[in-house]
């Protein structure tokens, strides 16, 4: 592997996780938010808001973990080492 | 792949690694059949011990059993509509119980206890093959639930509400499997390497709560790929009412 590749390759996949936790993170922010108020409004439907929440979170998840499987790609299984 | 391995005494951790078994022109992932067969029949036993002898009154096994039942075909029903869930409750329910217990096996049996010559036991999900197998029957079946239910009209869910719908409704069908197996994939291998990094800095009581977060995002993440394989299936026999 040459230096260039190697080295590319690490700032790569520091970018792909550090870039792809911000979007995730401002909405995920955004949507606990949401449900706290939501519960504050009305605790009876807490159950439901929980649910729902916690199933929107997972999806704004994935989307760092498609940044961390590229940055996992890129460490592990990297397609440009010879 | 490029093995990463440091060859420290107190712990270990291996990316890439497989226990290679041939068969034919085909290279198997030891590892990964090794460790699924142990939770299908730890699921196996479970599910016959929980029916052998059922009562009125669920006691013990059965009444976990029945729970289970009933929190599937909640989530069944509510995905898929009243009309079509009882034909996909048992997909959706395998699907579920089987991630799940890939996830939790992995995270909660001292796999290291035994020796492969090559690569380590872990949950069978950690493995993107495993995955994207599940994630193509997932495709698979919903095609045929809305061809079986709906024949050639399954189509018109392409061009509505507008034909301009149809290249962005081609390419979902693309990413549906796509995301659905890197979801799975990646959250369980960054819970297992997280926890594998914190191990092998510090060995004793660090690596617990992020073993915790990982029991629960595991959870989540079984119930997010039943709820998912559900809703593509109830879209697809999904009728407009005009």
């Amino acid at each position: 592997m040459s230096d260039l590749t190697s080295a590319a390759s690490v700032l790569a996949a520091a970018l792909a996780v550090g870039l792809a936790a911000i979007g995730p993170g401002i909405g995920q922010g955004t949507a606990a938010g949401s449900a706290v108020e939501g519960i504050a409004r009305q605790p009876e439907a807490e159950g439901k808001i929980r649910g729902t929440l916690l199933l929107s979170l997972a999806f704004m998840e994935a989307l760092t973990i498609y940044g961390l499987v590229v940055a996992l790609v890129l460490l592990f299984a990297n397609p440009f080492v010879k | 792949m490029v093995p990463l391995s440091f060859p420290f005494h107190v712990a270990e951790l291996e990316v890439g690694q497989h226990l290679y078994w041939q068969i034919g022109n085909l290279n198997l992932h030891g590892q990964v059949f090794i460790s699924s067969w142990v939770v299908i029949s730890a699921l196996l036993v479970l599910v016959i011990t929980g029916t052998r002898k059922m009562e009125r009154d669920p006691q013990g096994v059965q009444n976990l059993l029945e729970f289970l039942w009933d929190y599937l075909r909640d989530l069944a029903r509510e995905q898929i509509g009243e009309k079509a869930y009882r034909d996909w409750l048992p997909f959706i329910g395998t699907l579920f119980l089987f991630i799940f217990g890939c996830n939790w096996g992995g995270a909660l049996v001292p796999w290291k206890l035994i020796e492969l010559p090559n690569g380590e036991l872990g949950a069978p999900t950690a493995d993107i093959n495993t995955t994207v197998a599940m994630a193509l029957l997932v495709s698979l079946s919903y095609f045929y639930a809305g061809l079986s239910r709906k024949g050639l009209r399954y189509f018109e869910y392409y061009v509505e509400p507008t034909p301009i719908m149809l290249p962005f409704k081609i390419i979902e069908d693309f990413t549906k499997p796509l995301s659905l197996s890197f979801r799975l994939f990646g959250n369980i291998l960054a819970d297992e390497l997280v926890v594998g990094v914190l191990a092998f800095l510090v060995p004793i009581l660090v690596p617990l709560p992020a073993m915790f977060l990982g029991l629960f995002t595991s959870a989540i993440q079984a119930l997010i790929f039943a709820t998912l394989a559900a809703n593509y299936i109830g879209e697809a026999v999904h009728e407009e009412h005009h």
